[in-house]
């Protein structure tokens, strides 16, 4: 059984942001999208508050669009297992400028902290490393979060990284939810004005 | 690898790809069916365009999402069945309003032999519009180019949702017995 872990979401996510530079995020609903909020609002960050299990194949298709900056998908362990399959299609494609880290508390924390299959057994990393994921890794300490960070500015492969939080819900920090307004913003970064 | 037929140089099939071609589509994202196996053959050998193989027809409009945040347009190629699995996802393109060009072939529509398709085939145009979604339907193959062009024009100019739906009487009917 590994439920989770001990790491404080906030930390990790606070961390993981830091000197971002050219990055694009894209964050999972639910606490994966607060803990990116709650790190700094940025005109490179797409939240979603719905279509679960579609954060890592918007981070796929960013990627793929945009290889030359780096891409950050931030998710949860239950927003990741909606989007099982996606896990394959883009082990398929291996953007190098593509990372997926999966916030794994092993709950479904929005919904009351029911125990989720990360929680009771399925490892995210043994499944990516099945499908072939060029890099994977499972961070339990603080200290795994630089390397990780540095990784993801590295663009040298897909990788996909298990960050083992703890099962506890901090104070919801809730980004923008017109999502017109945050995909506008984001493509005028590009040099993308509205029609 | 399986030896494949040669690409035909016109023909409804081929107008579906070229049509997205010159709408400048970039990516084609698709769950595999008998009536877009040309397209997918011509957008898998063509090195402007992504293709991308997808396990469950949703995981298209996240990928065509992140795709236009980036830039660029795309596509997703799928059969009717798929359209149920998209229901739920179709939110993201109501919120954000993102180009969504869809091109669906039909079953459970029309001499169809698997009456298991029915259910999902006879409910798929109104599930569309249930979900905003802008729906033609091609059963003429004259029809399918224009109807791809005007569907095209209006995701991409309009940031709407639109699909394109081809008949069974377009496909023709399956064989079941050889």
């Amino acid at each position: 059984m590994s439920a989770g872990g001990t790491l404080d979401r906030r930390l990790v996510v606070a961390d993981l942001l830091k000197d971002r530079d050219r990055l694009m995020v894209v964050t999972g609903l639910g606490s994966p999208s607060y803990d990116v909020m709650a790190a700094g609002d940025h005109d490179l960050n797409f939240y979603l508050w719905a279509a679960m299990g579609s954060a890592a194949m918007v981070g796929l298709g960013l990627a793929q669009a945009q290889p030359d900056r780096p891409v950050l998908v931030v998710t949860g362990d239950g927003e990741q297992l909606m989007g099982f399959g996606a896990l394959a299609t883009i082990a398929l494609r291996k953007p190098r400028n593509l990372s997926i880290v999966i916030l794994d508390n092993g709950h479904f924390g929005e919904t009351g902290m029911q125990p989720s299959h990360a929680g009771q057994g399925i490892e995210f990393a043994r499944v990516a490393e099945a499908m072939g994921y060029p890099k994977v890794d499972v961070v339990t300490e603080l200290q795994g979060v630089e390397p990780l960070r540095r990784r993801v500015h590295a663009c040298e492969s897909l990788n996909l990284s298990v960050v083992k939080i703890s099962a506890v819900n901090m104070p919801r920090a809730l980004p923008p939810r017109d999502g017109v307004y945050v995909k506008n913003r984001f493509r005028l970064v590009l040099g993308h004005k509205p029609a | 690898m399986v030896d494949s037929p040669a690409l035909p140089t016109q023909g409804w099939q081929r107008d579906v790809f070229d049509v997205l071609k010159a709408a400048n589509v970039r990516h084609i994202v698709y769950v595999p069916d008998a009536g877009h196996s040309t397209a997918i053959r011509l957008a898998e050998a063509d090195e402007e365009i992504r293709s991308v193989v997808l396990t469950t027809e949703e995981e298209g409009i996240g990928y065509l999402a992140g795709a236009w945040l980036g830039g660029e347009r795309g596509a997703l190629l799928m059969q009717s069945s798929g359209v149920g699995n998209c229901i739920n996802t179709l939110a993201l393109q109501t919120c954000t309003r993102f180009p969504l060009l869809m091109v669906v072939t039909m079953r459970g529509d029309w001499a169809e032999f698997n009456q298991w398709q029915n259910p999902m085939g006879q409910a798929t145009e109104a599930s569309l519009k249930l979900m905003g979604v802008l729906t033609w339907r091609a059963d003429d193959p004259k029809d399918v180019a224009p109807l791809l062009r005007g569907a095209a024009t209006m995701a991409f100019d309009g940031d709407s949702a639109c699909a394109v739906l081809l008949g069974q009487r377009l496909i023709g009917e399956k064989e079941w017995v050889k």
